[in-house]
């Protein structure tokens, strides 16, 4: 027997879905501003910070980078339990997207750092800023500025690999949409919708990063 | 009993390696020859053939890889209305998750052409695809390859999500040693460095290109 798409149960489940692409946005957003903080202080230290520190956060960014999210979910959530750490999956899943954000942000921020030219630098120098000062009022807000484009990609991919935090039970649309699939037998068409869903969610972002960047630093392009 | 972790299993994960390493490369080079017609059509004059790979583009950058595999994986099970293995949904899904990506990355190497080289080329009398394929592609794809092999590291990542449907690669064979051995304090972390080890190099190796070519900051990191 052919499969009859049926789309009508999707308006009786539709407060759920909305449920689920809210707490996206939420564990989205928190994680951002999460990896935002780490990219700061993962940047700064790595431009003033001594050595070993740096080779600290070299070896943090490379091991995220190259290794799976959902490896690091995995570490996170069932390894960690074995040392005694235990946490909701919830946490888990802001924790693990915090760590793997931070570490692209941080790459992304020391790229736009090291492109300061170094004249700028020097110019600062000879008006006797210390090196923290240098780096916070000369280097920092150009470069924030420069990678800003680069970073607000990163972070509507971090709400797309959100969908992956439903394998350890933590709640947001991907794990709704799974639970309603399988109590309607109508697969295809909740994960249609889904996938809608997170497509309007990521214009959604873009256009409202888009508008941030704007209210931040004004029109012309960085 | 519990089984206890040693050698067996870790070559039981390691020997699933080889189907991680099998699944990148379809999808990376069945992608790689979709991606080069996408970025073709991308770039051709008609208006019909570059908003349908905008279209395309935007809704594999869009959405995520997780939803993209489980739309096939249901998606074709319903359309053909047979029970489809994991393989077949994961191969189309991860070659058109790529094709979306390597379209877009060639794209902006293809603009990055000067316009007077397609001037050339027509006053030497070459058409459109002869253009693209002696003068255009060979030098757009050398600009390309950092980000190109960067994308490679993203989608030997990508291919942990197959896992999630009950393809038995590297993660799915490390989940299926942990349930029976009570070890993900162990599994978890070899599964890490597999593809670390796997990764790792080719990240190098991208961003050794980034630098001899003199490119700063590139566009987002593919998670």
């Amino acid at each position: 027997m052919p499969y009859v798409f049926q789309f009508g149960v999707i308006t009786d489940h539709l407060p759920e879905l909305l449920y689920g692409a809210t707490l996206t946005i939420e564990l989205s957003a928190a994680s951002m501003a999460c990896g935002l903080g780490v990219a700061l202080v993962g940047a700064t230290a790595q431009t003033l910070g001594p050595k070993p520190l740096r080779w600290a956060i070299r070896a943090y960014i490379e091991l995220i980078r190259n290794t799976p999210f959902l490896v690091q979910l995995f570490i996170l959530y069932f390894s960690l339990p074995a040392l005694g750490i235990r946490m909701r999956a919830q946490d888990a899943a802001i924790l693990a997207m915090s760590i793997n954000v931070g570490a692209y942000a941080t790459e992304i921020l020391r790229g736009g750092i090291e492109s300061i030219p170094h004249g700028q630098i020097d110019a600062a120098r000879a008006l006797a800023l210390t090196r923290f000062q240098i780096f916070r009022k000369i280097v920092l807000p150009p470069a924030i500025r420069a990678v800003y484009p680069a970073l607000s990609s990163q972070f509507i991919l971090l709400m797309l690999a959100s969908s992956v935090v439903s394998t350890i039970s933590a709640t947001e649309l991907t794990a709704i949409t799974n639970t309603l699939q399988s109590t309607t037998f109508r697969a295809f068409e909740f994960y249609f919708v889904a996938t809608g869903m997170y497509l309007v969610m990521a214009i959604g972002f873009r256009f409202v990063l888009r508008g941030l960047q704007r209210l931040i630093f004004g029109r012309q392009p960085a | 009993m519990t089984r206890h972790f040693g050698w067996p299993e870790f070559l039981f994960i390691l020997s699933a390696l080889r189907w991680t390493i099998a699944l990148s490369l379809i999808a990376f080079f069945g992608g790689g020859i979709l991606g080069v017609i996408v970025a073709a059509l991308r770039t051709a004059p008609s208006r019909i053939a570059q908003w349908s790979m905008i279209a395309f583009i935007e809704l594999f950058q869009g959405t995520p890889v997780l939803m993209q595999l489980f739309v096939a994986y249901y998606g074709l099970s319903v359309l053909l209305d047979v029970n489809i293995d994991p393989w077949p949904a994961v191969t189309i899904a991860l070659t058109l998750h790529a094709a979306a990506f390597l379209g877009e990355i060639w794209r902006g190497s293809i603009e990055a052409i000067p316009i007077g080289q397609w001037e050339a080329a027509k006053t030497l009398g070459l058409g459109r695809i002869a253009t693209l394929r002696l003068i255009i592609l060979p030098q757009a794809l050398r600009i390309s390859m950092p980000a190109t092999v960067g994308f490679l590291v993203q989608l030997i990542k990508s291919t942990a999500i197959a896992s999630i449907i009950g393809f038995v690669e590297v993660t799915r064979a490390g989940q299926l040693m942990s349930n029976v051995t009570f070890q993900p304090l162990t599994i978890y972390p070899i599964v890490a460095g597999l593809y670390f080890i796997l990764c790792w190099p080719l990240s190098l190796l991208s961003q050794h290109m980034e630098r001899r070519m003199d490119i700063h900051i590139g566009g987002p990191q593919y998670l």
